[in-house]
């Protein structure tokens, strides 16, 4: 009985520690999966997890808006959407295909395409840039795939008027030309990113942290009168067409605070079209191109003539017979005009005179006179391409060079160069500081000239426009107008060419108390008439005409007071 | 074990209470966000109009068309010198 009993007990005992080990096997089983779970592979499930559910979005942050100086907008960026796929969810989704390529109204064939292009990849814009309420109609079809991003367009109100000046963005809304370019970076909007907790149709339900702020564009105020742009781009664009020119440039300056008020050229572009873009019409010539000023470099003849003591503006120089040889070079007038006194050089723009000026005095003298007006250098306003034009060292300088320089051959300009010279005569010998930004406080620029010598200049200038001067069609009714014209034959492979021209007016108004100042650049006008004076002139005297008026200018012609006297209410 | 017995009565009802009191935070706080996207999206929507307006706008008011309307439609044109009255002040 015994020993059964044993037996019994021992087998008892048995199963039951087999049954506590298997247990205990359970329990280890368990707790190692859950140590595996818990601790081994902690990172990385939770990561799954908050992949499934937290995302880590962008928050669009718009450009910042182009102004004019008075808070006209110039160019704006407005909200837009892109469509963008998940091609491995769409592929899976081909009922949806008609409906979507006629939302987006393209092809059905072209969308199979691109997204059979796409099939490896995670993300393909369908279409980018579509207007909010056709983005609202795309969203409406709900097709698992398909989602919508916000972006920002750029929109320029003024198109062509203003193309050049301020250039454009590419489609990320980042500056590629013009001053959206040179103020890319105070313009720029910096996308914010945020931490949140979606649902399963993605729908926001927490917002966890901002990982970083958006911060939007600042806006920008130009120094640019959009009126006188208007007015400007409209009397060049009837010039550069009715003489059938290449091209052509104007720019109008405050000549105290050195602001851009206005700066066109010919042939101009859209910005908003960017798929009608030519490469050609692209560029702002008016600080890009570089060309022989011609006659409008002789005031700065007679300035170092007058500022070296050697001539005053009665003295007389005899330019007969209209031809003066230097070594073996001839320089010519177009007529023998005879004896002239300093500003008759000026006013019938005489190169026999200027070349004799030029070489009456020392070549460091005539160089430096350049060079200070800013010839040869940057002008500084830090506008993308910027050219600085060219001003040898008089070192280097033959006989013929000084004379030719007198009359403005030899060197090159940027017509942003030339106007801002003018603009130093029109300030009483200060050259301004260029700027496109609308200045709040005046800036002290640096003084070139003699106070006593930029108004003996600025007399001499006035002659050009009155009866008998080469530039009596840039006068303005009313106003006295000081300014030079130019004709400059253009350079070609072999010399200059004796059919190409550039004609030039830069000049400034009123002649009393300078507000304006302001170049013309006619290129390569295409039929008989070619002359600064005929061609370029007229545009300076209407855009600075209609810039006057719009600016409450009073007019500063004695003559105007004595004559409307006896026309007192006929307004009719 | 009275005192704790009172106790656990007593901070039963405060458990209960602080866990409907984080429900309806909760449930606070996800509205919320739904109303801060949505008046997110009424701002967009209203931005999205204003630069329409805007454009718009700068579209008739164009200066070549101003001046067209006032030269066709009225009849007005730049006054010449002569017709100029100065007065000075």
């Amino acid at each position: 009985m015994k020993r059964r009993g044993d037996a019994a007990l021992r087998i008892w005992r048995n199963r039951s520690r087999l049954l506590l080990a298997v247990f205990a096997l359970i329990g280890c089983g368990l707790g190692a999966r859950a140590f595996e779970l818990q601790v081994l592979q902690h990172d990385f499930l939770l990561g799954q997890g908050q992949e499934r559910q937290q995302r880590v979005v962008n928050v669009p942050a718009h450009r910042g808006m182009v102004l004019d100086r008075h808070g006209a907008p110039l160019a704006v960026s407005t909200p837009v959407d892109s469509v963008w796929a998940d091609p491995r969810e769409l592929l899976a989704n081909k009922d949806a295909w008609p409906h979507l390529a006629k939302a987006l109204s393209v092809a059905r064939a072209e969308l199979a395409a691109r997204l059979a292009e796409a099939s490896e990849r995670e993300f393909v814009y369908l279409q980018r840039q579509v207007t909010p309420s056709e983005g609202a109609r795309i969203a409406k079809l709900e097709i698992a795939g398909v989602h919508l991003q916000r972006e920002y367009r750029r929109y320029y109100p003024s198109g062509e008027v203003l193309g050049h000046l301020l250039g454009f963005t590419d489609i990320d809304d980042r500056g590629q030309e013009g001053l959206e370019l040179a103020f890319d970076a105070w313009l720029v909007g910096n996308p914010g990113q945020e931490h949140i907790v979606q649902d399963r149709r993605g729908q926001m339900i927490k917002r966890l942290q901002s990982v970083r702020v958006a911060q939007p564009g600042r806006d920008l105020t130009l120094s640019v009168d959009k009126r006188l742009q208007y007015l400007a781009y409209r009397e060049l664009k009837a010039a550069v067409q009715r003489h059938g020119a290449l091209s052509g440039s104007v720019i109008v300056l405050d000549v105290h605070s050195g602001e851009v008020l206005a700066m066109v050229n010919q042939p101009g572009f859209n910005p908003n079209d960017r798929g009608g873009f030519r490469k050609a019409a692209l560029r702002n010539r008016a600080v890009t191109d570089v060309f022989e000023p011609g006659s409008t470099m002789k005031t700065f003849t007679v300035a170092a003539a007058l500022e070296q003591g050697r001539v005053t503006p009665l003295t007389s120089i005899d330019t007969a017979p209209g031809r003066l040889r230097v070594g073996q070079h001839t320089v010519r007038d177009r007529h023998n005009l005879g004896v002239l006194s300093v500003s008759d050089i000026l006013r019938k723009s005489s190169n026999v005179g200027a070349s004799r000026l030029a070489l009456a005095v020392t070549p460091e003298a005539l160089w430096s006179i350049f060079s200070r007006a800013g010839f040869g250098q940057s002008s500084g306003s830090a506008f993308p391409g910027e050219a600085s034009g060219s001003l040898a060292e008089h070192s280097r300088w033959r006989e013929i060079e000084q004379a030719t320089m007198g009359f403005g051959y030899g060197l090159s300009v940027t017509a942003l160069q030339l106007v801002r010279a003018y603009a130093a005569i029109a300030a009483g010998g200060v050259l301004p500081e260029i700027t496109f930004q609308k200045r709040t406080e005046p800036v002290e620029g640096e003084r070139i000239l003699s106070q006593r010598l930029a108004a003996a200049l600025t007399q001499m200038l006035e002659g050009v426009t009155l009866e008998g001067g080469t530039g009596q069609r840039a006068a303005i009714p009313g106003y006295r107008v000081a300014g030079k014209t130019g004709t400059s034959k253009k350079s070609t492979a072999g010399g200059y060419s004796d059919d190409r021209y550039m004609a030039l007016f830069v000049g400034f108004a009123p002649a009393t108390a300078p507000r304006l100042a302001a170049v013309v650049v006619i290129n390569e006008p295409g039929g008989e008439v070619y002359y600064g004076g005929q061609v370029a002139a007229p545009v300076f005297s209407k855009v600075i005409a209609g810039a006057l008026r719009l600016l409450d200018v009073m007019p500063d012609d004695p003559r105007v007071f004595q004559a409307s006297a006896g026309t007192v209410g006929d307004a009719s | 074990m009275r005192a704790r017995v009172v106790a656990m009565l007593l901070l039963t009802p405060v458990l209960i209470s602080t866990a409907l009191g984080v429900v309806y935070t909760q449930h606070v706080s996800r509205s919320l966000v739904v109303q801060l996207q949505e008046q997110k999206q009424g701002r967009d929507d209203l931005n999205i109009e204003w630069s329409r307006l805007l454009l718009e706008r700068s579209t008739w008011a164009t200066h070549a068309r101003v001046e067209r309307l006032a030269r066709e439609r009225l009849g007005m044109h730049t006054p010449s010198f002569a017709e100029m009255e100065v007065v000075r002040r």
